[in-house]
């Protein structure tokens, strides 16, 4: 497998633009002659299939949503980082650099990481120019809130609906091409192949969620913006609709797909309360600026109103362990804090399979000091939201938080340029791998998004365009094509043939159960080793039990989740086999073996490296190879929040 | 909700769900659901019966949703007559199953508009509102070409303003609720957000008179007052809004008219 990270040279700071300034460019006269495909029409894929359109090229956008306002980037509530430095608080590119290569642990690309936080103050520029609505300060100008794992305030916002706002913007200068005509939108669309002609991606074959008519579609280059995996988990605060699927295929075709292991655990998510949940939600991690998190000293208190536990029987347990970072503690660190007491009997709120788990996030401090009023200006609409699902009113009582699977570092592996190991397959958003490491912070995905499909896709495929002839792309008549749709149609075919007895919803749940247990917030080897074995199993009694309701020629929500849980099963396997094989506890992969009373011990000799996955067949596990991550500016160092 | 003896409260339910394939005429289906959570959401109940459905190896009902967490607006369904059921300022998915009593009948209905065909059961089409987006909802801005952010300063009254216009989710509530079937307060609640900022002058007349051509030819219906949408609105905007539309309507086509130079007209284009 060629992993070459294509990291330029010289230093850090000087590398994206020595890098532009080599990058080749495409005759403008000349775009319209090359076909870009875009898949997905979150942040990533809207501003990437906007942003490619208005430099001229042919562009065809494709979404499973109704609409590409709806893709699951809208969900994210508190902000968007930015080295603006506006606040005067000691804030700098390099800044925003070493703390997110420091969220991290260590264990994303230097390069990539850096030129994230260069680019980051381009896009509020390029946000505030659309109209997105951020919060002002009374004299007109742009105001900034603190989030978790920083010690300056650089987050943007939008009340709590920061990724509505900023994908609204996105969607808009989508929409102004598709009125245009330079963008053809396909909505309700789901890409379920890659197409490779020679080697290289050529086009995608896709199922009319409608129709049920399945496509190809041929191209110069495809960029796949389909965001993470977390619904392996089942339980997740991702959309219902999010799935692996596209990224799958494309690894089935030979992409590389790294660190599968590396997940996020939200710490401030509203508990689960039954079996019959089909969604966890998330409250904006900004809560906790205001907000402090506490369960009873004793466990003879957990059962008691929160009321009736007096201060100096309440363990604030985050600013203790944690002083000079308190309650902004990092996801990763807040959410295995929260695992622990409650693992100790600890926990509050309902009893679910004889545990109570949850956490109080207490705002009557808050309250006391800024008054209700200002507690409800700042977070009003978190609050309704609480109290809409759970019936309580959290300004007279704390909040019950549980972390909760949020969002996936790992994904397709890509070079510096966003380029997967197949030329012409370019990965932007929570879907490649790059940024991360093993823990997000706060505020970065919304950054991360916008800064691929603004400002680095439209550089990078540029480069690759000029090196592919124009006119040179095969037509969806090729032998290549026709050979993709038919695996499609057997495959489409094949699952509603089965007539089994299960539904898929059942597999989904069952799957969810065994990764949250043994892939969740801890890992161990004999956990992991099982669920393979599990997962295997499971798999195995899909392909024969499954039941696929509904027709291959209309709308068919249960074929659509069939297909990505067939898919999610296969991922699964891959990411065990990934949290099995890391043997070091990094960021938001815990292996309980490999600690320092609590603390992840990460092992830089033997681990720093991204672990990439090649498909090897069918029912076979794949593959594992390396590409070892080289830092040259930074001292990687024990991650401290103490 | 937990009782006092510690087990969650239940709901046995009949539901009559609209049954419909794309361009053929639709009916109501009954069926019995028994023992619904009432901490489960709306969307959640439609699971169970859909699951339901499948031991039984019937069809289930398709219905649109995303995110349930009421933001992304793909959810739809007119509950008991009402889009986005009976709770003032929530979506479907956030609708949950406390609010209905042990014994009722549910009336399940997909969105009703000349302008959302039904494609299965509860989904329409609503591709509309993103042609009427298409059509001039946005600020022209290529990437790369934005000045620096804070050099184009916004009062906090002007960008709270927007700000609240822009909380809309596009969902179809507002179309669906209203006898006319018009999108007014869809098209002013963009218009409202664009509109007012100094980002969005130099497009103000071109964007309003094109997106209310688009508005129109798309098939919604015109306003007539009722205020239906704003009471089923899941984000609470407001009928300003309309108010708004309609000013900056008829002061762009004032101007266009007063500009117009006899060549025929390019307004809306």
């Amino acid at each position: 497998m060629n992993l070459d990270s294509k990291i330029p040279a010289g230093p850090l700071a000087d590398k994206w633009n020595n890098h532009k300034a080599k990058l080749r460019l495409v005759n403008p006269a000349n775009r319209r002659k090359y076909h870009v495909i875009v898949v997905g029409s979150g942040l990533a894929g809207s501003a990437a299939a906007a942003s490619f359109a208005e430099m001229g090229y042919e562009v065809s956008c494709f979404c499973y949503q109704d609409s590409p306002r709806r893709a699951h980037s809208i969900a994210a509530q508190g902000g968007i980082n930015a080295a603006k430095n506006y606040q005067n608080d000691g804030d700098s590119v390099r800044r925003l650099f070493q703390d997110t290569i420091k969220g991290g642990d260590y264990r994303a690309r230097e390069a990539n990481v850096y030129r994230l936080a260069q680019v980051s103050t381009s896009i509020i520029d390029q946000c505030v120019a659309q109209g997105v609505p951020f919060a002002r300060e009374y004299g007109g100008l742009l105001a900034n809130r603190s989030f978790g794992g920083a010690q300056v305030s650089r987050t943007f916002y939008a009340r709590g609906q920061t990724g509505q706002q900023l994908l609204i913007g996105a969607y808009s200068a989508l929409s102004r091409q598709i009125g245009l005509g330079t963008v053809k939108m396909y909505t309700r669309h789901e890409m379920l192949d890659l197409v490779l002609v020679d080697g290289k991606a050529k086009g995608i074959v896709t199922r009319d969620l409608v129709t049920g008519a399945v496509e190809s579609w041929s191209s110069d280059v495809v960029v796949v913006c389909t965001g993470g995996y977390g619904n392996v988990f089942y339980l997740s605060t991702n959309a219902q609709g999010c799935n692996v699927t596209a990224t799958f295929r494309a690894h089935r075709r030979g992409a590389g797909f790294a660190n599968p292991c590396y997940t996020q655990i939200h710490p401030t998510c509203i508990p689960v309360h039954g079996e019959d949940q089909s969604k966890l939600t998330l409250m904006s991690e900004s809560l906790r600026n205001d907000g402090r998190v506490w369960v009873p000293k004793n466990k003879a208190d957990c059962a008691k109103p929160a009321s009736e536990v007096p201060e100096e029987a309440r363990d604030y347990f985050l600013e203790r362990k944690y002083p000079s970072y308190g309650n902004l503690a990092p996801r990763d660190i807040a959410s295995r804090a929260a695992k622990e007491v409650c693992d100790e009997g600890r926990g509050v709120g309902q009893v679910v399979d004889g545990k109570r788990l949850g956490v109080y996030l207490d705002f009557s401090a808050a309250i006391k000091r800024l008054g209700e009023a200002e507690v409800r200006a700042r977070y009003g609409n978190l609050f309704d939201m609480y109290e809409n699902i759970t019936g309580e009113n959290a300004y007279k009582q704390p909040m019950r938080i549980f972390p909760a699977v949020h969002y996936t570092m790992g994904g397709l592996w890509v070079d510096y340029n966003l380029q997967s190991n197949i030329p012409g397959l370019f990965v932007g958003g929570e879907a490649n791998f790059s940024d991360h490491g093993a823990n997000r912070l706060g505020a970065s995905a919304l950054m991360q998004g916008l800064a691929d499909g603004y400002f680095v896709l439209p550089y990078t495929v540029t480069d690759y365009l000029a090196g592919e002839k124009s006119g040179s792309r095969p037509s969806n008549d090729a032998p290549e094509f026709k050979a993709v749709v038919k695996d499609v149609n057997d495959r489409v075919a094949k699952l509603l043939s089965i007539n089994g007895t299960k539904s898929p919803r059942y597999y989904h749940k069952a799957l969810g159960k065994i990764t949250w247990e043994k892939c969740g917030m801890a890992r161990d080897k004999a956990g992991l080793e099982g669920a393979i074995r599990d997962l295997q199993a499971l798999r195995k009694d899909f392909w024969e039990n499954v039941k696929v309701v509904g027709s291959g020629d209309a709308l068919a929500p249960e074929l659509e989740r069939a297909g990505r849980v067939a898919d999610f099963l296969d991922f699964g396997i891959m990411m065990c086999l990934d949290a099995l094989t890391r043997e070091e506890s990094c960021g938001g992969h815990f292996r309980t073996e490999f600690q320092d009373a609590g603390e992840a011990k990460r092992d830089d000799a033997q681990y720093a490296h991204a672990a990439v996955w090649q498909w090897t067949g069918e029912n076979q596990l794949p593959a594992r190879h390396v590409e070892p991550l080289v830092y040259e500016e930074t001292q990687l160092s024990t991650r401290s929040y103490k | 909700m937990v009782q006092d003896n510690g087990k969650e409260q239940t709901l046995a339910l009949k539901l009559r769900v609209w049954r419909q394939r794309r361009g053929q005429p639709g009916a109501f289906e009954e069926h019995s659901l028994a023992a619904v959570p009432t901490s489960a959401s709306f969307l959640e109940m439609m699971d169970m019966l859909n699951e339901q459905l499948i031991k039984a190896g019937k069809d289930t009902f398709a219905f649109d949703h995303d995110c349930r967490e009421g933001i992304c607006g793909m959810c739809s369904m007119t509950i008991n007559g009402m889009p986005h059921g009976p709770i003032p300022g929530v979506t479907t998915c956030q609708l949950h199953m406390r609010n209905f009593r042990d014994g009722e009948t549910i009336t399940v209905e997909p969105w009703r508009a000349r302008a959302f065909p039904v494609l299965k059961d509860l989904a329409v089409d609503r591709s509309g509102f993103d042609k009427v987006i298409q059509s001039g909802g946005f600020i022209t801005v290529r990437t790369g070409s934005a000045p620096e952010a804070n050099n184009i300063p916004v009062p906090k009254p002007v960008a709270d303003e927007a700000m609240d216009a822009a909380e809309c989710i596009g969902c179809g509530a507002c179309v669906a609720s209203c006898k006319n079937g018009s999108a007014m307060l869809f098209v002013g609640a963009k218009i409202n957000h664009l509109n007012i900022l100094p980002q969005g002058q130099a497009e103000r007349d071109r964007r309003t008179l094109s997106m209310v051509k688009t508005m129109d030819e798309a098939g919604f219906g015109n306003c007539s007052n009722y205020g239906e949408c704003q009471a089923h609105c899941p984000k609470s905007i407001t009928l300003d809004v309309i108010a708004k539309l309609n000013r900056d309507y008829l002061r762009a086509r004032v101007k266009e008219f007063f500009s117009s130079t006899g060549k025929p007209s390019k307004g809306g284009d």
